[in-house]
């Protein structure tokens, strides 16, 4: 019995040894690469693609650092990539062997956290909001005093993801602050507020998207794509937008310094900058992507989406957060683990 | 006289020779990670992950005292300590609760006829078919409110509002309980499976009642079935990660979860190294006291 076994894997291991021309190694965020999109890669150029996930940046970022990750390219958020380009992680990107490098829309070709994207190309970008279960509660979604201060109907139902800088960020805002600010005053407010919400919340836990179709979640604070694959199964959900502000981000690909592929991680870049497979991507996890003239090839339903395009009047609200200087960054940091306690 | 006629002192130097892979594998494989844990947690934390090769007893520190990001003041660490007590809590819940369900079901199998008996171990030892994960996802799938459970509870019209059990310390409780189950059982039946039943007869005749049976003659011959499935159930899980983050929801840390914060989001390596060290050291501890405990009433054992 045992040899059988062995023979076969030995058997299935050559078998696909052989097809592949060759591999990638990607380390994305869990549940945010389309599927359809590898296939496809893999089908033009043979080259077989695994993908590892990760649930938060700083997760990615320990492990690419800890070195022989043997991964290829991995997706920071905006705030992420200068920490990976200060301690070398990741390799400038050679322009030349990226033809498809001018698709990038113009807003994100040069943006403040990859002057001249060199080192990054656009994943995709989104927003952080509250969604909410309508027949849960009834009353204004566009606030995040939904998680700060939860209202009767939310207590002990609505969920918190534990992604520091996101949660941070919208509870500076509520209380007035600008993101990265260090005015201790303010952030004494913010940590106090928050302890004595965190009472009032489920749990503080990825996995929204199920959750919330599912109805185990009655409100969560959550990105805008996957609030909208959680409407499509669950129609009974709205996406808020904070008038107090909330949070963009952008994640982008980026070619790790010690990659072994390197050939197939461009030519993987190169194909995603390519407007159909950008729309390919969008399409699966529902997020906007950066590269210009993806939208023709995107799914009817996303140019309509209420979590895609933001009404005029909550599209101030939205801002970009910058990397912000390490003494920032510890007090953050230090307020998160005495909340996650 | 040759060499051969003095086997004392080369049969000891050969003894070494021999046993030198085992000790380089013991020394590398066992001490040389936990060494490296303890290294770590007195050096300085880098920036965002890993450790700045400066002595800092920053990490120990932080173990028991916490600093108040405001106003600088140091107090006891109130919620490490009240995460250290929750896991301690939990693990000995378990272990009772295990024990609870694990001596009957034992006792049942150890009665069986020789010829099923293997039938219902096999049966005990199905869930370990299954990846951990797997089984953790399955008990959410029961509990969750619109999960098994709950809806059955709803449509029976026990209740009108779904319970919520997922994502509270009774989950985690819940799941830890049945996935330890199989280790109480198994040491406890191996040593039913050696308990002289005769024995039991003779206390009857003594007119001993059924519960003086139990105490005075079953228990205290299964007490190394006892002990050694109390080591299996507590040790793991003292140290549980994946059931209590899944079913915990990340609100109700125990330490394994609060050890891996230090290392993601909390960027702290010395703490979690520390913190680590600590946990080494608690389990340490109550296997002394386990066997302590065990040697003294049964020098045999």
């Amino acid at each position: 019995m045992r040899t059988i076994l062995v023979a076969t894997t030995a058997l299935l291991s050559t078998t696909f040894g052989a097809l592949a021309e060759g591999e990638l190694n990607l380390f994305n965020w869990g549940n945010y690469t389309s599927p359809e999109m590898i296939e496809k890669f893999t089908a033009q150029t043979g080259i077989a693609v695994t993908v590892t996930d990760y649930d938060s940046n700083t997760t990615a970022l320990t492990k690419v650092e800890a070195g022989g990750s043997g991964f290829d390219l991995v997706v920071p958020s905006a705030n992420y990539i200068p920490v990976y380009v200060r301690k070398g992680l990741i390799a400038e990107l050679d322009h030349s062997r990226l033809p498809n490098i001018g698709n990038i829309a113009a807003e994100w070709k040069d943006v403040p956290w990859d002057p001249g994207r060199s080192h990054s190309v656009p994943w995709q970008w989104g927003s952080v909001g509250i969604a909410v279960n309508t027949t849960v509660y009834g009353g204004d979604v566009n606030t995040s005093e939904l998680f700060m201060d939860p209202p009767e109907e939310l207590v002990g139902k609505i969920n918190v993801v534990p992604e520091m800088t996101d949660v941070i960020n919208m509870a500076i805002f509520n209380l007035g602050g600008e993101a990265c600010t260090e005015d201790l005053e303010l952030l004494k407010n913010v940590r106090d507020k928050m302890m004595a919400a965190k009472p009032k919340w489920l749990s503080m836990d990825y996995g929204t998207t199920d959750k919330l179709s599912s109805g185990d979640y009655a409100a969560s604070v959550n990105w805008n794509g996957s609030t909208m694959r959680a409407r499509i199964n669950n129609p009974d959900i709205v996406y808020g937008y904070p008038k107090e502000g909330y949070p963009l981000f952008m994640d982008s690909v980026a070619l790790l310094s010690d990659a072994k592929n390197v050939d197939e991680a461009y030519q993987f870049i190169n194909f995603i900058l390519e407007p159909e497979n950008a729309a390919m991507i969008s399409a699966f996890a529902r997020y906007a992507n950066g590269v210009a003239g993806s939208e023709e090839f995107m799914p009817e339903d996303m140019k309509t989406a209420p979590e895609i395009v933001t009404p005029a009047e909550f599209a101030a609200g939205g801002k970009f957060l910058p990397t912000c200087p390490q003494s920032a960054i510890d007090l953050y940091t230090a307020i998160w683990t005495e909340l996650l306690k | 006289m040759s060499r051969r006629h003095t086997p004392g002192r080369s049969k000891g130097v050969n003894g070494w020779l021999l046993s030198t892979p085992a000790l380089i594998l013991l020394l590398l494989a066992a001490s040389g990670p936990l060494i490296i844990v303890a290294i770590y947690s007195v050096l300085e934390k880098g920036d965002y992950s890993g450790v700045r090769w400066i002595l800092s007893g920053e990490g120990w520190f932080r173990v028991l005292f916490e600093k108040d990001i405001f106003d600088q003041t140091i107090s006891l660490a109130d919620a490490n300590l009240s995460i250290f007590w929750r896991s301690f809590k939990l693990s000995i819940a378990t272990t009772v609760i295990t024990f609870a369900f694990g001596l009957p079901t034992a006792w049942f199998i150890a009665t069986r006829p020789a010829k099923s008996r293997a039938f219902w171990l096999f049966l005990i030892t199905i869930p370990f078919w299954t990846n951990l994960l797997i089984r953790t996802f399955a008990i959410m799938e029961v509990i969750r409110n619109q999960g098994i459970l709950n809806t059955f509870l709803m449509h029976s019209g026990l209740i009108s509002e779904p319970i919520q059990i997922l994502y509270t310390d009774t989950a985690v409780l819940i799941g830890m309980t049945y996935v330890y189950l199989p280790l109480m059982v198994l040491p406890l039946y191996a040593a039913i499976d050696r308990f002289d039943f005769r024995l039991i007869e003779a206390g009857y005749d003594l007119y001993a009642s059924r519960w003086q049976v139990l105490r005075g003659v079953i228990l205290p011959i299964i007490k190394p079935g006892i002990i050694a499935g109390s080591i299996l159930v507590f040790i793991p899980s003292l140290g549980a990660y994946v059931t209590p983050r899944v079913l915990g929801g990340g609100k109700n840390m125990m330490i394994g979860n609060f050890i891996e914060l230090q290392f993601g989001q909390g960027q702290n390596w010395p703490l979690g190294a520390a913190l680590s060290t600590v946990l080494l050291l608690v389990v340490l501890v109550s296997l002394l006291v386990y066997t302590r405990a065990s040697s003294r009433d049964n020098p045999n054992g």
